[in-house]
């Protein structure tokens, strides 16, 4: 299949013809939403980027965490880390366990929200 | 809720400007006039609008709070109703900053379902309250006071109260926790934050009122600090460290993380100046399980806000959005769990 234009080219031209052209003529609830949408592009435009590594090095974290296959999906294995953490057979004082959440969240606030200030720690 | 006898009348600016026009007359006087009468907020819950009364001269500023459409229909589970929120201002009065009631309107009335209360000069959108220079005095002098209106609320005799729904911090952890799990998307974070929240549960004082949503936001401020506590929708019967806890959520330090208390102030001192204006003695460890439950609490709203989304009930981009802020509320319980690791 061709890829000219990108995902990600025509992702960006989307999100301009929204800041430059669309927004300027927009008032009130529709510029509202129309900055919605454009921050919703940059949030996928980022994503593009972040994702495929860092859910592969989540996959893997849980992996090792949970002793488990890392060929299975990430969505599987935060199941299995949830089923653990709801049973009570992992919690606060699991070896590694705050620094894998911590990492994955970090990794997708840089996805969602990279401005938020709960990312700066004291 | 029941039937709306009026349904087919109510809802246009014109419809509720006549409603209003008339109980002017009859208030103040047959030439008193409804001037400025303009929609503010359009929330799911909600209407307000603000409005002037002209009348031989004089002027008196107004909010009218309205039922969307001026009939209830299912709203928010926790939200109490209009005429409920009425009679607690009341309930208020000269103890709390907080608007006064001039009227209110029955359902079966031309307005709908409603009330009329003064409309207090001043300033609620958070991040101009935290940045902009008009209000650096008020910010220094706004922890105390709300320190002081949060022992006034917690005060209130529980035998002048209206009605209120009953719910503690557990009540309120089994509730998200269903929501939560009814939407099938496993979040290891939440899990955490629910099991430790579980095995750390807090020693139970008297219940009070407890305000539901007292931050930024819903409180006006002018240049000399609080001006008034509004939206008092969400108040039930429960924990008064609900509430202190809620305003310490880093959510509502709008970006102004280091200070603790609603990104202007500090813990000790808002503790400090509450039990001086006679509320209990807490410390700063015990608001932690609060605040823990308040960040996990403000996550799941915004999955519900999200599923508003998914399901199809609203397609908005703003819904689509919101579930990518719940990672916001992740990061806020990872660090608070983090110091009791």
């Amino acid at each position: 299949m061709h890829d000219a234009p990108s995902q990600k080219e025509m992702i960006t031209a989307v999100k301009a013809f929204i800041d430059e052209t669309a927004m300027p003529s927009l008032t009130g609830h529709a510029a509202f939403h129309a900055r919605v949408a454009s921050n919703v592009l940059a949030t996928v435009l980022r994503e593009l980027d972040i994702r495929p590594s860092a859910e592969a090095a989540e996959r893997q974290r849980l992996a090792a965490l949970l002793n488990a296959d890392s060929t299975a999906s990430a969505r599987d294995l935060n199941e299995q880390l949830c089923t653990l953490l709801q049973r009570g057979d992992m919690d606060l004082t699991t070896p590694g366990l705050l620094e894998h959440l911590k990492t994955t969240t970090i990794d997708q606030l840089s996805v969602d929200q990279p401005g938020y200030s709960g990312l700066q720690t004291d | 809720m029941g039937v709306p006898r009026n349904c087919d009348k109510m809802g246009s600016q014109d419809q509720i400007l006549k409603g209003l026009q008339a109980w002017a007359g009859q208030f103040y006087g047959a030439d008193a006039t409804v001037e400025r009468l303009v929609r503010l907020s359009g929330g799911a819950s909600q209407e307000t609008w603000s409005l002037d009364v002209e009348q031989g001269g004089k002027v008196v500023d107004l909010i009218l709070r309205r039922v969307p459409g001026g009939v209830s229909v299912a709203r928010n589970s926790e939200a109490i109703g209009l005429g409920t929120e009425a009679k607690l201002l009341s309930c208020a009065e000269g103890e709390v900053p907080a608007p006064k009631v001039v009227q209110v309107f029955e359902p079966d009335s031309d307005i709908g379902e409603a009330f009329l209360m003064n409309r207090i000069p001043g300033q609620t959108i958070a991040r101009k309250i935290l940045r902009d220079d008009i209000y650096s005095a008020a910010r220094g002098r706004l922890t105390e006071q709300c320190g002081q209106a949060l022992a006034a609320i917690h005060q209130i005799p529980p035998e002048a109260l209206p009605d209120l729904p009953k719910s503690g911090g557990l009540d309120q952890l089994a509730k998200y926790e269903t929501i939560y799990r009814d939407f099938n998307l496993p979040r290891p974070a939440f899990e955490l934050a629910i099991a430790w929240l579980k095995s750390n549960r807090p020693d139970a004082v008297p219940p009070v009122l407890v305000h539901g949503d007292f931050r930024l936001g819903n409180l006006i401020v002018d240049e000399t600090g609080l001006a008034a506590v509004l939206d008092w929708e969400l108040a039930h019967l429960g924990d008064p460290r609900e509430d202190i806890a809620w305003l310490c959520v880093n959510s509502w330090r709008f970006g102004y993380s280091k200070n603790r208390v609603g990104g202007f102030g500090d813990l000790d001192e808002l503790l400090k100046t509450y039990q001086t204006a006679g509320g209990r003695t807490f410390s700063t460890e015990e608001i932690d399980w609060w605040e823990i439950l308040g960040s996990l609490k403000w996550g799941i709203m915004c999955m519900i806000m999200y599923e508003a989304f998914r399901s199809g009930a609203d397609p908005s981009v703003e819904r689509a959005a919101i579930g990518r802020r719940v990672s916001e509320t992740e990061i806020d319980l990872i660090n608070l769990l983090e110091k009791r690791a």
